[in-house]
């Protein structure tokens, strides 16, 4: 909402305050001010001036020499502008004035002849193009007659107004309005408000013998009220009603159609007007339109209707899309002569309805969408008909044709002091409290520290005791309450094990060497799909897309973070950022549905990926870039400050290599995956090498239980054996290993691959994998013997469970 | 022969002197004092001698043995030393040259932002709660004080999957299923960091998904002084303690009163500058009681207790500290950036 100061001063009494204080305390105790500005720069030595005489330029076609008058002197002044006319009132930029944008006015000469000065548009006095009514959009600003000459135009232009923007929350829709804005001002600055009167005289003729009112739909239409004025001269409006406008943003369009803004921004009640002589019909009937019956609205678009909107009609045909916009046919035009007027209360919900459906967003359908104040609607209507008598010399007709069963009971709200002092923590009087419920202009009656408030109309905000607190909050200030602490008994916060293991996955990884990424869970329906864990795949029955996505990329929730996470890899090696090394913990969203009807299981994963160099020391020839093993010997490490064995077990996951991928399980259960991902998809998102893993996080959380406890430590001294086999090559360590710690019994406490050959010296087909075996009894020093009968039993069980040989 | 002692010390002290390696040292040791040396070569000699110059020559000639052995060991000492200090010489390296680098990682700002935050609401006797990110209509909207149809839906236009499943918009659900999951409705107190989503286009300030954390504190007697107290304190620990806070007043539906608070700028100190455009004050986050509707929905009776509730924007935050220009930057994971907040 734009509120011109100039125009809020008719109200309330402002001068006291500079506009930035007034924004200020409207800020603090009210409603947010987003912007202050000035309407246009205050020009000086810029007066209306009285075109003589006006004749075309000796030497230039396009321009007139015109003679002036200001008042004091009379000026020759030379004007381009097709509009220029002698007898015109128009403003003059005297030589010496300043014009918006640093433009000093001087005396010149153009084409030979002298010029002292310049007639000026209203552009060129800075007001914005858009506001300026269309007839001067082209060419210079014409003031009605009465303007007199050598008058300053700072003030009948409004120049020097300045307007402040209102960041009207849902709840303020009573500041939709000057009115609105005064009370708000008058409360904050505890000042008296002066209400607008609308008087008119009307003639003797009878509304009703004219037009009649009928109303099929109460619920969202509870008042229907119609003025009918005769003899209306649809022309320019007055000049203060112009600037008003066109400082509230609105462009003046004649003086009909500026009378309904006008008043639409007074009271916040939005009317209309009907040319009664094309209305068709001297009955009005509000309905709800049949189900594809058209319309055409004033922009010229045909609109087709269901039962869901409610329209005004002739009692044969819809002329209005009630709250919306008018139709086209009925539309006041120049020749109009008869006006009807309409001033009604329509439902919040079904003019939401309408305009959501048509897109059609106006000053008029917001402010029925948000409740208009029921005490205004038909005030409204007779401030519009004083102002059309007033300006268009229209002739009102007695009475109103109405349709009424608008409820216009105030709310009644009762508050305590004491309650208030203890829900704010404050020590406001009961005295002080009257106080508020005065300057906020709220009837009530006091007894004792109770308080019966009568909630205006207005302020259809109103309805609990807490809205009342809030009242009573702001005005007394928020600067005015004190800081305490809450005095519950003390808490002890803190984080759930589960939130604190989180955070040491994190530092662990972070230490490792990786960095966090937070990617979106919203990812394009194909990549959704993607890199999907084989447990996540088992377990889920189709992917959640969103039903009207902002685009295709962001449409389905993530199965898996992959897919965006190698997004932002790719997006960093195309800006030559080659090494990279992510992970993230969040959520993916599994659904057991093929249609959806509930929330999808939320799983939080463990994902990341690696690409790149990991380790290079160039100076000493040394280059490590990220493999498989780095990948794997991070999780390793993970798991074991997890103190949870994780195996790896070689495996084929759809979008990665099929000889580079282990799927990890814990405990039987299957957990995600790591590996290198298919180079076909490496290629799909411009990849190079990139290592990857995924793990179901929740299933860490939830068998996590590691409570460390005190084990000794070994006093006697350990035995190590090497241990070098010779198997067929497709035989893995993994295997060797388990058979080796299973046949080597409790005294092997730790067992390391340290070589795995393949080449000269060995028979085609074979490998040799070396062990270092390390043995220890806590208790005891070990005799060769025990060690040598447990390093017997390996060679046994490797020999029978893989074929395998002492290398020689 | 005190002549003879005399020249030997003389003759073997020059060879000490002249030795350069422990190898010559070792020579002239053999020479002179071994078993086969001049001077016990001497000493034999010695039963010729008379009784009175027996013990004298004896003395003199243990003398010169003394004398010897200690002009050795010290020669020892110093080539000894000459010889380390050559070899430490010989392995000196160029400490300019670069070292084997570890591979540094960090967490991610946001991360980074809510911990710290988390951490301050935690010293203030908070507990942190999670929830769905994909909620129902009725804890989104319903359980808030938002049915459906409510003007204030419009304020956050939102992803909905089903017509009663949709990605929560706010981290406020939380508040209703922390307040309906307490069995024996207890004092609640909590913060909710969470990722929430919004119909918006990606630009510099608007991202469709982004970071939340919610405050709750549900008591008897829960006063708005309190949560001028904990917000200020969050304040001051955020942004410093030079920091002022102010409150005016707002609207969302689940609090009333409802308010916004601001902090005092930074940059200018509260003068008016282009960061708080004039204003000296800004916006940080939203605030109020608990609404009684709220209260109700989720089983507390408002008569009894009341509430406070705060919301803030950890992107927000880290902008304005940070001065992070575009709000993409937190989802685009570009390395250079998350880097640049990995440093303590």
């Amino acid at each position: 909402m734009f509120v011109s100061l100039n125009w809020l001063k008719n109200y309330v009494d402002i001068d006291q305050l500079s506009p930035e204080d007034l924004a200020e305390r409207i800020t603090k105790s009210g409603i947010e001010v987003e912007g202050l500005e000035h309407f246009a720069s205050p020009a000086n030595n810029v007066v209306v001036g009285y075109v003589e005489s006006c004749e075309k330029h000796p030497n230039a076609d396009k321009l007139n020499l015109c003679q002036v008058n200001v008042g004091d002197e009379t000026l020759q002044i030379i004007c381009g502008a097709p509009n220029i006319a002698q007898g015109q009132k128009v403003a003059v930029a005297k030589p010496g004035a300043i014009l918006p944008g640093n433009f000093k006015i001087k005396k010149a000469k153009l084409r030979g002849v002298e010029s002292n000065g310049m007639i000026c548009s209203l552009q060129e006095l800075g007001v914005e193009e858009k506001f300026v009514p269309k007839e001067f959009a082209s060419g210079i600003f014409v003031f009605p007659e009465d303007a007199e000459i050598g008058a300053d135009v700072n003030e009948l232009l409004n120049l020097d107004d300045i307007i402040i923007e209102l960041g009207l929350t849902p709840n303020r829709s009573d500041a939709l309005s000057m009115l609105g804005v005064a009370y708000e001002v008058a409360a904050i600055l505890d000042v008296p408000i002066r209400l607008p009167q609308a008087n008119y005289h009307s003639n003797d003729e009878e509304i009703e013998k004219q037009v009649s009112v009928k109303v099929d739909a109460v619920e969202q239409n509870p008042y229907y009220g119609a003025f009918l004025l005769k003899n209306v001269k649809v022309g320019s409006s007055p000049l203060w009603l112009r600037n008003y406008l066109m400082a509230a943003g609105i462009r003046p369009i004649n003086n009909v159609v500026d009378i309904t803004n006008y008043v639409l921004l007074e009271y916040g009640q939005p009317l209309h007007a009907f040319d009664f002589d094309k209305f068709g019909s001297n009955e009005v009937v509000v309905r709800m339109a049949n189900e594809g019956e058209k319309l055409v609205t004033l922009d010229d678009q045909e609109r087709t209707l269901t039962n869901e909107h409610l329209v005004i009609t002739n009692g044969k045909e819809p002329v209005a899309l009630a709250g919306v916009m008018g139709g086209a046919d009925s539309e006041v035009s120049e020749q109009t002569t008869t006006v009807l007027l309409e001033a009604a209360y329509f439902d919040g919900q079904t003019v939401r309805k309408a305009s959501k459906d048509f897109d059609l967003r106006s000053e008029a359908s917001n402010r029925f969408e948000k409740g208009v104040d029921p005490n205004r609607v038909k005030q409204a209507g007779e401030r519009a008909c004083q102002l059309l008598q007033q300006y268009a010399g229209a002739t009102v007709l007695n009475g109103v044709a109405e349709y009424d069963q608008l409820d216009y009971s105030e709310k009644t709200v009762t508050i305590w002091t004491s309650t208030i002092n203890d829900r704010l923590g404050t020590n406001i009087s009961d005295a002080d409290i009257a106080d508020i419920l005065r300057k906020l202009n709220f009837n009530h009656n006091q007894d004792g520290e109770t308080f019966t408030v009568y909630a205006p109309t207005r302020r259809q905000d109103i309805v609990i005791f807490e809205d009342m607190l809030e009242e009573v909050a702001r005005i007394y200030g928020y600067d005015n309450l004190p800081f305490t602490l809450p005095s519950g008994g003390a808490q002890a916060g803190g984080l759930t094990k589960q939130q604190a293991l989180k955070r040491h996955v994190k530092r662990f990884l972070e230490g490792a060497g990786l960095s966090e990424t937070v990617t979106y869970s919203l990812t394009s329906k194909e990549r959704a799909t993607e890199l999907v864990s084989p447990e996540v795949a088992e377990a889920m029955v189709s992917s959640v897309s969103l039903a009207m996505p902002m685009s295709e990329e962001h449409s389905t929730l993530r199965l898996s973070i992959l897919p965006e996470m190698l997004s932002s890899v790719a997006y960093n090696l195309a800006r030559k950022q080659a090494n990279v090394a992510y992970y993230e913990l969040g959520s993916i969203f599994i659904s057991k549905e093929e249609k959806v009807t509930k929330q999808p299981e939320e799983k939080v994963r463990l994902a990341g990926a690696l690409t790149g160099e990991w380790l290079t020391h160039p100076w000493q020839q040394e280059k490590k870039t990220v493999d498989f093993f780095v990948v794997k010997g991070i999780i390793e490490a993970l798991f074991e400050t997890l103190n949870l064995d994780v195996t790896f077990v070689q495996a084929k996951v759809e979008g990665m290599h099929p000889g580079r991928t282990a799927q990890l399980f814990v405990a039987d259960q299957a957990i995600g995956f790591v590996g290198q991902v298919h180079p076909q998809l490496q290629k799909d998102y411009d990849l190079k090498e990139t290592f990857v893993f995924d793990i179901d996080f929740d299933y860490i959380l939830s068998i996590h239980a590691n409570e460390p406890s005190f084990a000794k430590i070994p006093r006697y001294p350990s035995v190590t054996r090497d241990i070098a086999l010779v198997v067929d090559e497709s035989v893995q360590a993994g295997a060797l290993q388990a058979t080796i710690a299973q046949a080597g019994g409790e005294l092997v406490k730790d067992i390391q691959v340290f070589d795995v050959y393949q080449g000269e010296h060995l028979a085609e087909g074979k490998k040799s994998i070396a062990f270092s075996l390390f043995y220890q009894d806590p208790e005891r020093t070990l005799t060769d013997k025990e060690v040598e009968s447990s390093y017997q039993a390996i060679l046994d069980a490797v020999a029978n469970d893989h074929n395998a040989e002492l290398r020689g | 022969m005190k002549e003879q002692l005399h020249a030997l010390e003389k003759e073997a002290l020059q060879k000490v002197g002249d030795a350069t390696s422990l190898k010559e040292l070792q020579d002239v040791r053999v020479a002179y004092l071994g078993k086969k040396g001049p001077i016990t070569e001497v000493l034999r000699g010695m039963g010729k001698l008379s009784k009175e110059e027996r013990p004298i020559i004896g003395e003199l000639a243990n003398k010169v043995r003394g004398n010897i052995a200690d002009a050795i060991d010290s020669k020892k000492a110093s080539i000894e030393a000459a010889e380390l200090e050559k070899q430490l010489e010989e392995e000196t390296i160029d400490v300019t040259l670069p070292g084997r680098p570890v591979p540094t990682g960090g967490p991610h700002l946001l991360t980074s932002i809510v911990e710290e935050i988390e951490d301050l609401f935690i010293g203030m006797g908070f507990e942190v709660r999670e929830g769905p990110e994909v909620e129902t209509d009725y804890y989104n909207f319903e359980a808030l004080n938002l049915p459906k149809g409510h003007p204030a839906r419009d304020m956050q236009d939102s992803f909905y999957i089903t017509e009663e499943i949709l990605m929560r918009t706010h981290t406020s659900p939380v508040q209703a299923r922390t307040m309906n999951a307490m069995e024996d409705k207890r004092p609640v107190k909590m913060i909710c960091p969470g990722k929430v989503y919004r119909r918006d286009t990606d630009d510099a300030t608007h991202s469709h998904q982004f970071t939340q954390i919610e405050g709750l504190y549900v008591d008897k007697n829960v006063r708005m002084s309190d949560l001028k107290g904990v917000l200020d304190r969050f304040a001051k620990q955020m942004f410093g303690q030079e920091r002022e806070i102010r409150l005016r007043p707002s609207f969302f539906p689940f609090t009333e009163p409802s308010v916004e608070m601001d902090i005092s700028c930074k940059v200018c100190n509260g003068e008016g500058c282009s960061v708080c455009k004039q204003t000296g004050w800004i916006e940080i986050l939203g605030a109020g009681m608990v609404h009684p509707r709220v209260l109700e929905m989720a089983g507390y009776d408002p008569k009894v207790y009341s509430g406070f509730a705060f919301g803030m924007g950890p992107e927000r935050i880290a902008m304005l500290k940070y001065g992070v220009d575009d709000i993409r930057h937190f989802y685009t994971n570009d390395i250079r950036f998350l880097k640049q907040y990995h440093q303590a």
